[in-house]
């Protein structure tokens, strides 16, 4: 018998205490991603050797959705998000700000940054500080186009850092983590195993502990972000990572970090290497 | 509304009366009406209403859409080309905006 | 596994409602809509096909798809929706097929339920139960 949701007095979620399982709760592993018949999505690699065994292996959260949610990825027709791709496409080439300038003039085409998003986020050799895509995107907006920046989580935002991601599909995620990205990988390290909020969980409590175990109504997946911004069918919506991180945060019951904050670039960081191998999917179909 | 875009996949060739499967897409939030506001006050409904889809005139398809169908109205069917023409696919917004676009089929 | 003050209090306040709606609204409102469907004359069941999933991943945007040769017209209902209403696909003549797929949206765990109006006049109709979760930690 299909158990798929747990009613409130069955399962005590306190302290990282053990989460109930269900039927379907593995991972849907046979099967393979393959978008517009064309890009090789690896969605199972080989875990890096900085987990050192955390996770047996990597696998995409695309491979913990249902059948139908699967599809929605297979072809761009059908993925939602791209609809918001096309919208930043229309962006990329509209002249805006004091420069006259649009991301076109300078860039090309959207293709000038294949492989951009796969190393996100990077110190900027500039300031010697961590910066993700966001920043990068403001700082050409306010400094070479003389145009507003636009809000972390505003629609222009999630669009374009989409059409950015969506360039990146298929190749291996691979952000550094030694050097100068030493001090910011270890910090987003410490984040992730802390315990947070009433509920005392800690990112790992969920997604190194108990991924392919059901939280309530939800499969939780290994929890990488290969697959962000993603358009959530909760939302349907694009989300960001940091967004994602305070939704997980917030449900652990704490007060999460601000998006763009040192704490969540850290972190992004961080989870952005337990992926390293894994193929951008982004933006990807999710719950 | 603006920056309201369809898109529409439809095969550019096709033999006479053969059978071709399309498939369109229009980004709309269908505002159900059901929502409220941070404030507590109900967000008014605005969606589109209906659909239709044309081939040279013709009506292959015309859908009646309520609140429950979801954000970005997505819609697959089938439909058959007798001869050489062109599809209308047409959008109708609550709010008295229409959406339209165009996609040609050569028949051989 | 011994319940703490502290889970309790995690699980009351914190946590959405419990997992299924309770009770949901109108098995009179989805007979009413089928009725003004239909004219009130007899549904029969057989030559129309629904195709949906057995649990829907997230309530706002769920597949479904309908088929019913030679169909003049098929409505879809969600019975346990604030209203049951969802789309009504009326087919031309260069329809090839009287079939449909789209994406709706579910308040809860419910039927789902297909009518067409055939050519002839008569009735069909096919219905289908969809397990909508909600709850969890989805933010």
């Amino acid at each position: 018998m299909r158990t798929t949701t747990l009613k409130s007095g069955a399962a005590v979620i306190a302290a990282g205490a053990i989460l109930a399982s269900a039927a379907w709760a593995d991972p849907f592993m046979d099967d393979t991603l393959i978008v517009n018949g064309e890009i090789e999505i690896t969605t199972v690699a080989p875990a890096p050797d900085h987990l050192e065994g955390a996770l047996p292996e990597l696998i995409s959260g695309w491979h913990y959705r249902t059948e139908e949610t699967r599809d929605m990825e297979r072809d761009d027709f059908d993925n939602p998000a791209m609809l918001y791709v096309e919208q930043a496409e229309t962006v990329w080439n509209t002249v805006e700000g004091d420069a006259g300038e649009s991301c076109a003039s300078c860039h090309g085409g959207p293709e000038a940054f294949e492989g951009f998003w796969a190393a996100q986020p990077k110190v900027n050799p500039a300031d010697g500080t961590l910066w993700s895509a966001e920043m990068y995107i403001n700082d050409c907006r306010e400094n070479r186009m003389g145009a507003e920046a636009w809000g972390w989580d505003s629609q222009p935002m999630k669009n374009m850092t989409a059409l950015i991601a969506s360039v990146s599909r298929g190749m291996p995620m691979n952000v550094q983590i030694d050097g100068d990205h030493a001090p910011y990988w270890e910090r987003g390290k410490e984040i992730y195993y802390t315990r947070y909020g009433q509920m005392e969980l800690s990112c790992a409590n969920c997604h190194e502990d108990n991924n392919g175990n059901m939280i309530r109504a939800d499969h939780l997946s290994q929890g990488h972000i290969n697959g962000f911004p993603t358009y959530r069918l909760k939302q349907a919506n694009l989300v960001s990572r940091h967004n994602r991180f305070r939704g997980c945060i917030r449900d652990t019951r704490a007060e999460p970090y601000a998006v763009g904050s040192d704490d969540f670039l850290a972190l992004e960081l961080y989870v952005a290497s337990r992926a390293n191998g894994l193929s951008i999917e982004g933006p990807a179909v999710r719950n | 509304m603006a920056d309201v875009k369809p898109r529409v996949r439809v095969p550019s060739t096709a033999s006479a009366g053969e059978t071709i499967v399309i498939k369109t897409l229009i980004n709309h939030t269908m505002e159900s009406g059901q929502r409220k506001d941070s404030s507590g006050n109900p967000i008014p409904r605005q969606i589109i209403n209906r659909f239709t889809a044309e081939f040279n005139g013709e009506t292959v398809v015309d859908v009646e859409l309520e609140p429950a169908i979801s954000t970005n109205p997505y819609f697959e069917f089938e439909a058959t080309v007798p001869e050489t023409g062109e599809f209308k696919f047409t959008w109708y917004d609550d709010d008295g905006s229409v959406y339209e676009t165009t996609s040609e089929v050569e028949v051989s | 596994m011994e319940l703490t003050r502290r889970g309790i209090m995690a699980m009351g306040a914190g946590v959405a409602a419990a997992t299924l709606l309770p009770a949901l609204p109108a098995r009179a409102a989805v007979e009413d809509a089928i009725a003004e469907f239909t004219g009130g004359a007899p549904v029969g069941e057989g030559g129309i096909a629904l195709d949906t999933p057995e649990i829907a991943e997230n309530g706002n945007t769920v597949p479904v798809s309908v088929s019913a040769p030679g169909a003049v017209s098929i409505m879809l209902l969600a019975a346990g929706n604030p209203s049951p209403d969802v789309a009504t696909f009326n087919f031309g003549p260069l329809a090839a097929t009287q079939s449909a797929s789209t994406r709706i949206r579910l308040a809860g765990t419910q039927d789902v339920v297909a009518i067409a109006k055939m050519s002839d006049g008569s009735f069909v109709q096919a219905r289908n139960e969809v397990k909508v979760t909600i709850g969890g930690c989805g933010g």
